[in-house]
């Protein structure tokens, strides 16, 4: 806390009043114009649609009305919209726990002087962070096709029935990339966390007889879990807006019909059937269930993300 | 894991004095499996894409998919002739969209963070908490948003349009803060003050310097999220001398439906983009201050 200086001191100790504002400008502005803005701005579009009179032809033939919640009643009764919120839920409930719990069992292995390879393993599991998502789903998408897979290579030489992974596995292979991509990264996370925990503690939990899965457990897992709370909320997050593995995949395969997440789908009816409108409520509608689904999360786990911040 | 550690340490510690640190140190199998195989896992897609991109495209199907071959000169000679060079353009592009928009995020993180951490004025948790807000504002599902206003200001399609809506980082801001309220101490920016130093120059002289380390946190992350953004460009920008690396492998790989040929440079093209910024992370990796996500750095 700044001090008031004490009367008579002539240089102050304490800034003038208005500079605070004034380094805040640029960051609030930013706010405003491209979160604050394009929000109400959406909000606004998606309570309108366009009235076509006549044949649509010539000035004014098309005119842009108020719709009032008629969009969002088209886009809550959309049975393509619910399969693909389905879809993305499906996906964020098999991602987000596996790849979490191998972050965590990567990180307690690193966080372990009895295993070797330490320093390898690490940076070659951080490694898929550095790979951008578009990238990631290229590489793998060759990797999935039957004449390419090395799976498929030893499948074929044991004569065992090869699994379709672009074709009935897709929602596998469409996981399989989020893992390669996220794991190493909350692994270093959670590692870091760890490497933060005083000592002693271990060396007490050792001389009353506990073994390392036991300080594992009891101990090492407790003292960061404000770090696996972050890394869930973030990974949640980022679960509803899945959108570049598997817009990258389609090429590659027909098992991914065009609105195969939330996302897809508002950038179908955007920019495929130029329906500016219903995509507009459609972002509404999945940015307020991601809020829904994350605060959840945070009150499931009992909202200690944010509590370490002294305000 | 569970089968690496029996309780072999409940021995007194005290009655091992010749050899403690071989005790500790036992090498356990499982582990270290556990490890390699995570790292192979890891290493798998990376290791194909070296070896795919030295396959003519009639090999890339036929022969065993690690078998290397000698293509590789001419598919980065192919790639380099495709669409007049555009490869190198995007490469170029890229750094400038990563590279511009993480230094101005850096920036504005930076500042907001250091003000909301080390002043105290009216309003001060309200904006604190509304851009915190803004971290839990899913970031894709603004792209959308943020296009339709940016056509509508008549700036899609430029470089401006990718750049402006990727310098403002919520969580840039609040990492910048606990890393400042950590940091940077008040005494100091009180003898600053004392010695009539102005505020910008506190900020550039005193403050910033220290923050490094975090700085540098912030700019490596929001250089990923923007590399790694593929939506924002992909609905922005239709020419295709302006796409990141991203969107243009992705175009190459849509039309290597119609012309199979595309592919064998399309994956060419996937090795020399992530090549750089993989040796960046490599080198880089020890400036990287996680603990500041993973919440060990207190105030």
């Amino acid at each position: 806390m700044a001090l008031a200086s004490p009367a008579g001191r002539r240089r102050r100790r304490t800034a003038p009043s208005a500079v605070p504002y004034v380094f805040l400008t640029p960051g609030i502005v930013l706010f405003i114009l491209t979160f604050l803005v394009p929000i109400g701005y959406t909000v606004w579009q998606s309570l309108r649609r366009v009235r076509v009179s006549g044949l649509g032809l010539g000035r004014g033939a098309r005119r842009e009305v108020f719709a009032g919640l008629s969009n969002y009643r088209e886009i809550l009764g959309d049975a393509e919209f619910w399969a693909s919120m389905q879809r993305a839920l499906t996906y964020g409930l098999i991602l987000v726990p596996t790849m979490l719990g191998l972050a965590l069992l990567l990180a307690l292995i690193l966080d372990t002087p009895r295993a070797r390879l330490r320093r390898f393993g690490r940076l070659a599991i951080f490694l898929p962070y550095a790979v951008p998502s578009v990238i990631a789903s290229l590489l793998w998408g060759f990797l999935y096709l039957p004449a390419v897979s090395p799976l498929h290579y030893v499948l074929r030489a044991l004569d065992l029935p090869q699994p379709d992974l672009l074709g009935g596995g897709i929602m596998g292979a469409v996981v399989n990339i989020g893992i390669w991509g996220g794991v190493g990264f909350n692994m270093v996370v959670i590692y870091t966390a760890l490497r933060a925990v005083p000592h002693d503690l271990y060396e007490a939990a050792r001389l009353d007889g506990c073994s390392e899965v036991q300080i594992a457990l009891r101990i090492k897992v407790p003292q960061v879990m404000p770090a696996l709370i972050m890394t869930g909320v973030f990974s949640t997050i980022a679960t509803l807006q899945v959108f570049s593995e598997p817009f990258t995949l389609r090429p590659l395969t027909n098992s991914l019909q065009s609105t195969w997440t939330p996302l897809m789908k508002i950038y179908t009816d955007a920019f495929v059937r130029n329906d500016i409108y219903t995509a507009a409520a459609a972002s509404i509608v999945v940015a307020c269930a991601t809020l829904l689904v994350s605060f959840g999360f945070l009150r499931l786990v009992q909202a200690r993300a944010f509590s370490q911040e002294d305000r | 894991m569970t089968t690496a550690a029996p309780a072999r340490v409940a021995a007194p510690v005290g009655t091992v004095p010749s050899r403690p640190t071989a005790r500790r140190t036992r090498v356990s199998l499982a582990p270290t499996l556990v490890l390699a195989v995570g790292a192979a896992y890891c290493l798998l897609p990376v290791a194909w894409v070296l070896v795919a991109a030295t396959k003519s495209p009639a090999e890339l199907f036929s022969t065993f998919t690690l078998a290397p071959s000698t293509s590789l000169w001419r598919n980065i000679t192919g790639l380099s002739a495709y669409g007049h060079g555009v490869f190198w353009r995007w490469t170029v592009n890229t750094a400038i969209y990563a590279g511009v928009g993480a230094l101005a995020s850096s920036f504005v993180s930076g500042l907001s963070g250091y003000t909301l951490a080390k002043f105290r004025f009216p309003g001060r948790t309200a904006i604190f908490n509304v851009l915190l807000a803004g971290v839990l504002v899913p970031g894709i599902t603004l792209a959308l948003p943020q296009y339709l206003l940016i056509a509508k200001l008549g700036l899609a399609n430029t470089y401006l349009s990718v750049l402006l809506p990727s310098v403002l980082s919520p969580y840039g801001i609040y990492l910048a803060r606990v890393y400042a309220g950590a940091a940077v101490s008040d005494t100091l920016i009180e003898a600053a003050r004392t010695d009539g130093a102005s505020e910008w120059r506190i900020l550039a002289q005193v403050a910033f310097p220290i923050m490094r380390p975090g700085l540098v946190t912030i700019f490596l992350f929001q250089f990923v999220a923007i590399w790694n953004n593929f939506l924002l460009p992909f609905i922005m920008l239709t020419d295709d001398r302006k796409f990141p690396l991203t969107v243009g492998l992705y175009t190459m790989l849509n039309r290597g439906n119609t012309l199979p040929s595309l592919y064998t440079l399309t994956i060419t093209g996937a090795l020399l983009s992530i090549l750089p910024l993989i040796a960046l992370f490599l080198t880089l990796q020890r400036y990287w201050r996680l603990d500041l996500i993973s919440g060990a750095v207190k105030n």
